[in-house]
């Protein structure tokens, strides 16, 4: 607990180095999240942000620094076990398996801690995706997928949602319900980390924005400075 | 009585040696195609496998006075151990390689199998009788089918139709399935992929040495009768297509049964028929008949 503001801090990493092989992705990377919580993190394709997320799931060749979840360590923590302490992964490229059905798909990750969202309540935020459960999950429209991506991970219990690129490729009405669905989910206390392309999607939604740039944090802007920064803002992300 | 000018008899007795080939390939590359599926390794060691689960059928036998049905359930788990171990302590290094590589050992730990035991017991062979329970015979009018090798047909059925069941239709299925697709992000929904894959491969090796004790009694129990099988059921794997599970056991049975009909028409040609329809299959579909490209 922060006496001075009064928040509990959730996610903490600490001079993050990430490597692919050879690769050196990741530069030292420092940010915090609060529970309840929604971060961005933005910068241009390459700018090491999936590889942050990939670094907090352990699907980076080799990590150093520090990642602090809830007070536990888990630097060292193979990836399943990472999910076990409770973090949900929604990938980029969303990994809906072709050979399961919609709600095999749904069901597939281990429930990690009680308070997980109900079948009930993800077929109420979802309503497609009980239409369709007996399709195979690669049936699916895209838009379809990505909250079968976001829902197989609502279920499990997990309390920090990393979200990585979720309205790449999808027609506007449906990231307007995205954007509904990532309020409600703040209103239920999750914390949030949003990879985002598309920052009119994710400036409204987040608490405070990272800015990456060649592996390394070069601003921290919070919602309240973001007026003042938006045309830095736009001319370094090239938007 | 006669079916196209050839004796029922004759036809009838060579297709129930088809199918009895067919249930063994058909049980051998379904092991093969789930190993596979997940690890992307080729086994070549899996003949090597089948072989042990004769022989550990056949040494319970004659030093332990450990009996047939004991062996069927004691030699795949004996054996699956074995596959844990060789898969924790080597091929687990290997799989952020080529393909190549896994199949190089494979065959190399097939190569050194086999040759412990041709230096321990010889190439002769040596023969396993039929349980009491299961000698006799079962006249069906056009032939007398020995009872043994009815459960074999029906026993590797069960067992290959039990593994689809479970792939296809359980929770731990959809691990393997997702798994086989995309094995990083299984882990990231928090399922424990490296005590899978492990599982996994000692479940095929296993399936290989149940395969190897249904066959002690039928074929002699010889360190090379793997090697000998396993040349064409990696032919069925590439006709089914790797990694499909049903494909597997379709084609397994059906090339058996072309092999006994082969046999009947035109003899000759029966030991490459099923060489002859990989060339085929590979020329028309190089995914498989039940793969997907």
């Amino acid at each position: 607990m922060n006496s001075a503001t009064g928040k509990t801090e959730y996610l903490r990493i600490t001079d993050l180095h990430s490597y692919y092989g050879e690769s050196h992705i990741l530069h030292g990377i420092d940010m915090k999240v609060d529970k309840g919580e929604c971060v961005t993190l933005l910068g241009r394709n390459g700018s090491g942000r999936s590889t942050t997320l990939k670094s907090i799931m352990g699907l980076v060749g080799r990590r150093s620094g520090s990642i602090m979840l809830n007070g536990t360590e888990i630097i060292n923590v193979p990836t399943h076990k990472i999910a076990r302490h409770g973090v949900g992964f929604c990938p980029e490229e969303r990994a809906i398996f072709s050979s399961l059905s919609t709600e095999e798909n749904l069901t597939l990750a281990p429930i990690v801690a009680s308070g997980g969202m109900t079948d009930d309540e993800i077929y109420e935020m979802f309503p497609n995706l009980k239409e369709r459960r007996n399709s195979p999950g690669t049936k699916l429209s895209g838009g379809e997928q990505q909250m079968l991506a976001m829902a197989r991970i609502l279920r499990t219990g997990a309390r920090l949602l990393l979200l990585d690129e979720i309205t790449e490729g999808l027609a506007p009405v449906i990231v307007k319900k995205l954007g509904e669905i990532i309020t409600e989910l703040k209103k239920r206390g999750y914390t949030i980390v949003l990879v985002e392309q598309n920052f009119r999607f994710a400036a409204p939604l987040a608490d405070r924005h990272y800015v990456l740039e060649h592996g390394e944090i070069i601003e921290t802007i919070s919602q309240d400075d973001l007026p003042t920064k938006m045309e830095w803002l736009q001319q370094t992300l090239g938007v | 009585m006669e079916i196209f000018g050839i004796p029922s008899a004759l036809l009838g007795s060579q297709l129930l040696i088809g199918l009895i080939n067919g249930s063994f390939y058909a049980i051998l590359s379904l092991g093969l195609a789930i190993i596979f599926g997940l690890l992307n390794i080729i086994n070549f060691s899996h003949g090597a496998m089948y072989m042990l689960g004769a022989f550990v059928a056949w040494i319970g036998l004659t030093y332990f006075e450990v009996g047939y049905w004991t062996s069927l359930l004691l030699a795949p788990v004996l054996v699956g151990l074995l596959g844990v171990v060789l898969e924790r302590t080597m091929l687990k290094q290997l799989y952020k390689l080529d393909h190549l590589y896994g199949l190089l050992l494979t065959f190399g730990l097939a190569l050194i199998i086999e040759g412990i035991f041709r230096d321990q017991f010889g190439v002769s062979g040596e023969g396993y009788a039929v349980p009491d329970a299961l000698t006799g015979l079962i006249p069906l009018g056009f032939m007398n089918l020995p009872l043994y090798r009815g459960w074999v047909v029906i026993a590797a059925l069960t067992v290959c139709f039990g593994t689809w069941y479970m792939i296809e239709k359980t929770k731990l299925g959809a691990y393997l399935r997702a798994g086989t697709e995309n094995p990083q992000i299984v882990q990231a929904l928090g399922i424990n992929v490296p005590m899978l894959i492990t599982f996994t491969y000692g479940f095929g090796v296993a399936l290989a040495a149940f395969a190897g004790v249904l066959a002690a009694p039928v074929f002699q129990v010889n360190p090379l009768m793997g090697s000998n099988l396993i040349i064409v059921v990696f032919a069925v794997v590439v006709i089914g297509g790797m990694g499909s599970i049903m494909g597997s056991i379709v084609t397994g049975l059906g090339l058996g049964l072309i092999e006994g009909i082969t046999k009947v028409i035109y003899p000759e040609a029966s030991s490459i028929v099923v060489f002859a329809i990989m060339i085929l299959v590979l020329l028309v579909r190089p995914a498989g008949l039940f793969g997907k490209s």
